[in-house]
C-alpha cells in the first residue's frame, strides 16, 4: 500500500513540475440544455442556435454587449443621414471568414439582401422589412436605405438573425458553421456537445479561451451532478431551480442571477368571450399574486411586471401595484362583466415549468373568484399549431424571449387576438423615433395601455440563473440576447 | 429445420412492412408543423412556407410514403429535417452508444442473475434463497433513474472516480468511452437483472419438479448433475425469451436511463425528434427498431430450436 502511494505522490509530483509554470487553464466545459437544431443563426429561431455561435462564431455590423447595448462589430462606425432613412456602414479592415474568404462590403450586400428574397428561411424575417436597398460605395463602405426612417435599425441588425455569412458558404452553414467571429467550430458530436476552438487569425481582440465545449444536459437533476462533479464548470442558464440554494453555499462556486427579455405573460384569446370583456381580464389579473407564483413555480426567481417589459430597461415602469393581488376586487369587477359565479374555461401548457407549475397555481387562485380553469398540458409543436397558429384557446402560458418584442401586441392575427388602435399608433411612432427622451415617453406610454386593457395577464420576467466556478471571469449576468458571449471569459488562476 | 427458419423469416419481413406503414400513418395525423416549430413565433408565413418547400412537404402523401421505403431498400433513410444530415449516420453515431451501452448492460445482468437463479433454485426456501429473492424484489421496485441518482452521487460526486454524466466519443479512446458507460449500464442492469434473477429461480424450480428429473436422481445421478445437465438445459428457453426482450428493451428503451446521464443515444434522438417533429427521424429509428426487435425474435426463436430440437424436428 506505501509502495503505491509513494508511487503515486511521485507521479503527482512529476506531473506538477511539468506544467511548472501553472498557467492558467484555458479550456472550459460548459452546460446547455437544448441542443441546436443546427448552427446557421440566419436559418432558424432556436434560441440555442444563438448560444453556441452568437458573438463566437459569427458577427454582424452590430452587436448587443452585456448591458443590451447596441455595439460596432464588423462595421467600425456608422452615419445616419439627416432624414434618417439612410446609413453609411465603415467596414473594419483586413478581417476574413474562419474558412480563409475575405470579408467585405460584397458580403454584407449579400447577408442583408439573401433574408428579404422569396426563398428565404430566415425565422426573423421582420427584422429586414424596413430595408429598401443596400449598395456598395467601396469594398469598406456600404450605404443602406431605408423604407422608412427606423429607430431599431441598429439594434435589429445586431441580432443573431442578421449575422454576416459569405456567399461560399452560406448554405453549409447549418453543419459547417463559418463566420467572421473570434472561435471556430471544432466538432460537434450530436445529442452530446459541440467544441469550438479559438480562431488564430481573428482580426479583433483574440480570446483567452484556447476551447469552449458546450455539453448538453437537459436533465435538471444531470445539470446539478455534472457541476457538483466537476464535469462542466458553467452553466450559463442552469435548469434546477430548485438546487439553486445548495450551490449559493458553496465556495466553489458562483451563482450569478441576472435578468433576461423574457418576460412571462398568461396570454388570453381577447377575442373569445368572456375575455373580450375588459373587465373579466382586469379580474383575472387581481385573482393572480404573482409572488406565490414566483415562488411557487420559479422557487423565489423572478421579477414580478405589471406591463410588458423588461425591468432592466431604462424606460420600465412597475405597473404590478395597477394590478396588485385583490380577490375581493377580482370578484367585483366579475360581477360587473356578469359572471357573479365565474365561469368555466381552459389553460393550454408547454412544456417548460414555469408553465406548468405556474399554470397549477394560476389555476388554484382563480378558482377562488369562481372561474374553473382546465388544465391541458401541450407539448411545443402542438402550441405552435393549436395556439399560436389557429388561435384554439383560452387561456394560454408562455414566456416571451425575444427582445424588444414590445411590437407583438400591435400585429393583426397574433395570437393574443388583440386590437388596439391606440396601442398600434404607439408603436408606429416607437418606430419611427430614435433613442432618446421622446422614446422612453412613448415606450411608457405604451406600458400603461397594455397594463389597463390587460391583454395578457402579465406574470415575471425570467432570470437568468447563472452558475459557474468562481475563478471564472467574464461571463454575461444578463442575458438581453440568448447568448454565451466568450470573447471575455478566462479563468483567474 | 429449413421450413422452420424460413418460416420466421418470412413472418419478420411481413411484420416490418406493416411496421413501416403504421410508422408513416401514424406519423402523418401527429398535429404539428416541424416548419413552424424551426421557425418558432417570430416568423413571417412566407418564410415557413419557404422551408415547407425545402423540406418537401408539398408532395402527396402516397409519394412521399413511397419515396420513403424506396429509400430504405436501398439504405437511404432521408435527411434529417432539423440536423441536416442523413439519418442513417445520426441513427450510426447513436447506436455506437446504444448498442455497447445495452450489451454491457446485458452482460452485467447476465453474469450476476443466472448464477443467483440457479443457486436459489438449488437452495429453495433456504435463509440464502429468501435473501436473494428479496434483494430480486428490491432490485424489481427501485425505480432505475433513482438508482442512477445515487450511483452518480457515490462514484462521481462523492469519489469522483467516474464521470457524472456524458459520453467521451470513441475517437477519444477506449477507455474514457467505457468510463462514461458503467454508471449507465449498472443503473440498467440492476432491475433486469433482479427480473432475470428470478425467472431463471422459477423456470428451474419448474423443470426440477418434473418427473425425468426425478427418474434421473433415481438412477443415482447427483443433485449436481441433475441440476446442470438435465434441468438447466430445459429451464433456459424462458431465460431466453426474457434476455431478447430485454435486449430490445435496452436498446431502446432507456431514455429515462439515457436522460440522467445525458449519453447521446437511440432513445433520446428518437425523444428529441418527436418533440422537434423531425418525423423523418422517428421514422427511421422506428423502422431500425423493429428491424432489430425482429431480427433478436428470429435469434431468439432459432436458440429455441437450438435448446430444444422437438421444435424442428416436428416441423
Amino acid at each position: 500500500m506505501n509502495i503505491w502511494k509513494s508511487c503515486l505522490f511521485g507521479a503527482a509530483l512529476a506531473l506538477l513540475t511539468s506544467t511548472a509554470s501553472f498557467a492558467a487553464k484555458t479550456d472550459l466545459v460548459l452546460g446547455i440544455v437544448l441542443e441546436p437544431p443546427h448552427l446557421d443563426p440566419t436559418a432558424g429561431a432556436a434560441a440555442a442556435i444563438d448560444e453556441i455561435v452568437y458573438a463566437n462564431i459569427f458577427e454582424g455590423l452590430t452587436r448587443i454587449g452585456p448591458k443590451g447595448d447596441v455595439l460596432p462589430a464588423l462595421a467600425e462606425s456608422w452615419a445616419q443621414s439627416e432624414d434618417g432613412k439612410t446609413y453609411t456602414f465603415k467596414l473594419h479592415k483586413d478581417v476574413k471568414f474562419q474558412d480563409g474568404t475575405a470579408f467585405d462590403a460584397e458580403d454584407v450586400k449579400f447577408s442583408l439582401e439573401r433574408p428579404r428574397s422569396d426563398k428565404s428561411t430566415n425565422a426573423q424575417k421582420g427584422l429586414f422589412a424596413a430595408i429598401d436597398k443596400v449598395e456598395i460605395l467601396d469594398p469598406l463602405s456600404v450605404k443602406v436605405t431605408l423604407k422608412q426612417p427606423n429607430g431599431d435599425f441598429l439594434y435589429n441588425m445586431a441580432w443573431g438573425d442578421a449575422v454576416i455569412v459569405a456567399p461560399e458558404s452560406a448554405d453549409t452553414n447549418k453543419d459547417k458553421p463559418v463566420g467572421t467571429g473570434p472561435f471556430k467550430l471544432d466538432n460537434w458530436a450530436k445529442g452530446s456537445q459541440i467544441v469550438i476552438t479559438k480562431n488564430p487569425n481573428y482580426w479583433g481582440t483574440p480570446a483567452t479561451l484556447e476551447k469552449a465545449t458546450f455539453r448538453i444536459i437537459p436533465d435538471p437533476a444531470a445539470a446539478t451532478a455534472a457541476l457538483l462533479a466537476g464535469d462542466v464548470q458553467a452553466f450559463p442558464v442552469f435548469p434546477s431551480y430548485e438546487t439553486i440554494a445548495q450551490f449559493q453555499a458553496d465556495p466553489r462556486f458562483k451563482v450569478v442571477i441576472g435578468s433576461t427579455e423574457g418576460e412571462t405573460v398568461m396570454g388570453l384569446n381577447n377575442k373569445k368571450p368572456p375575455f373580450d370583456n375588459p373587465k373579466v381580464r382586469q379580474a383575472i389579473a387581481h385573482a393572480i399574486d404573482r409572488k406565490t407564483v414566483i415562488d411557487g413555480a420559479m422557487f423565489g426567481f423572478g421579477t414580478p411586471i405589471g406591463s410588458f417589459f423588461p425591468p432592466h430597461h431604462a424606460a420600465y415602469l412597475d405597473l404590478t401595484t395597477q394590478t396588485a393581488y385583490d380577490p375581493e376586487l377580482a370578484k367585483k369587477l366579475l360581477t360587473e362583466a356578469g359572471h357573479p359565479d365565474g365561469f368555466k374555461t381552459t389553460l393550454k401548457l408547454p412544456p417548460p415549468t414555469y408553465a406548468r407549475r405556474g399554470g397549477e397555481i394560476i389555476a388554484a387562485e382563480l378558482s377562488e373568484i369562481g372561474i374553473e380553469a382546465e388544465i391541458i398540458p401541450v407539448e411545443w409543436a402542438q402550441w405552435l399549431d393549436q395556439v399560436f397558429k389557429n388561435k384554439d384557446y383560452d387561456m394560454t402560458i408562455v414566456s416571451h424571449t425575444e427582445p424588444n418584442d414590445l411590437n407583438i401586441f400591435s400585429r393583426d392575427d397574433y395570437y393574443f387576438n388583440y386590437d388596439s388602435a391606440p396601442f398600434k399608433e404607439l408603436i408606429k411612432q416607437i418606430e419611427a423615433t430614435s433613442d432618446g427622451p421622446k422614446r422612453t415617453e412613448l415606450y411608457q406610454q405604451a406600458q400603461k395601455l397594455l397594463a389597463t386593457d390587460e391583454p395578457a395577464i402579465f406574470l415575471f420576467q425570467l432570470p437568468k440563473t447563472g452558475i459557474w466556478d468562481s475563478k471564472i471571469e467574464g461571463l454575461w449576468e444578463n442575458g438581453p440576447i440568448q447568448a454565451n458571449d466568450l470573447t471575455a471569459v478566462k479563468w483567474t488562476d | 429445420m429449413l421450413t422452420y427458419a424460413s418460416k420466421r423469416v418470412l413472418i419478420g419481413l411481413v411484420t416490418l412492412l406493416a411496421a413501416s406503414i403504421i410508422v408513416f400513418a401514424v406519423l402523418e395525423v401527429v398535429p404539428g408543423d416541424p416548419a413552424r416549430l424551426m421557425l418558432g413565433m417570430n416568423a413571417t408565413e412566407d418564410a415557413v412556407r419557404a422551408l415547407q418547400e425545402q423540406m418537401g412537404f408539398n408532395q402527396p402523401l402516397l409519394t412521399r410514403y413511397f419515396n420513403w421505403l424506396g429509400g430504405l431498400l436501398t439504405g437511404d433513410f432521408g435527411k434529417s429535417y432539423t440536423y441536416s444530415v442523413p439519418v442513417l449516420d445520426l441513427i450510426k453515431e447513436r447506436m455506437a452508444v446504444s448498442l455497447p451501452l445495452a450489451m454491457t448492460s446485458l452482460v452485467i445482468s447476465t453474469i450476476i442473475a443466472i448464477p443467483v437463479g440457479i443457486f436459489a433454485a438449488s437452495r429453495r426456501g433456504s435463509a440464502t434463497d429468501t435473501a436473494a429473492m428479496g434483494i430480486a424484489q428490491i432490485g424489481v421496485a427501485i425505480p432505475n433513474f433513482w438508482f442512477a441518482l445515487l450511483l452518480v452521487y457515490l462514484f462521481a460526486i462523492v469519489l469522483r472516480l467516474l464521470p457524472a454524466g456524458g459520453f467521451a466519443g470513441w475517437e477519444n479512446g477506449f477507455w474514457p468511452s467505457i468510463k462514461s458507460l458503467i454508471l449507465p449500464s449498472l443503473a440498467l442492469a440492476l432491475p433486469q437483472a433482479s427480473i432475470l434473477a428470478r425467472v431463471t429461480r422459477s423456470s428451474l424450480l419448474d423443470v426440477l419438479g418434473e418427473d425425468y428429473i426425478r427418474t434421473a436422481r433415481a438412477k443415482g445421478l447427483s443433485r449436481r448433475k441433475v441440476l446442470y445437465y438435465h434441468a438447466l438445459r430445459n429451464a433456459l428457453i424462458p431465460v431466453l425469451t426474457i434476455l431478447g426482450m430485454q435486449f430490445s428493451f435496452l436498446l431502446a428503451g432507456t431514455i429515462i436511463i439515457e436522460n440522467v446521464f445525458y449519453l447521446p443515444g437511440l432513445g433520446r434522438l428518437v425523444f428529441q425528434a418527436i418533440t422537434q417533429r423531425d418525423l423523418i427521424v422517428v421514422q427511421g429509428v422506428v423502422i431500425m427498431l423493429v428491424a432489430i426487435v425482429v431480427i433478436i425474435n428470429l435469434l431468439v426463436d432459432l436458440g429455441y430450436a437450438v435448446v430444444d430440437p422437438r421444435l424442428w424436428s416436428r416441423s
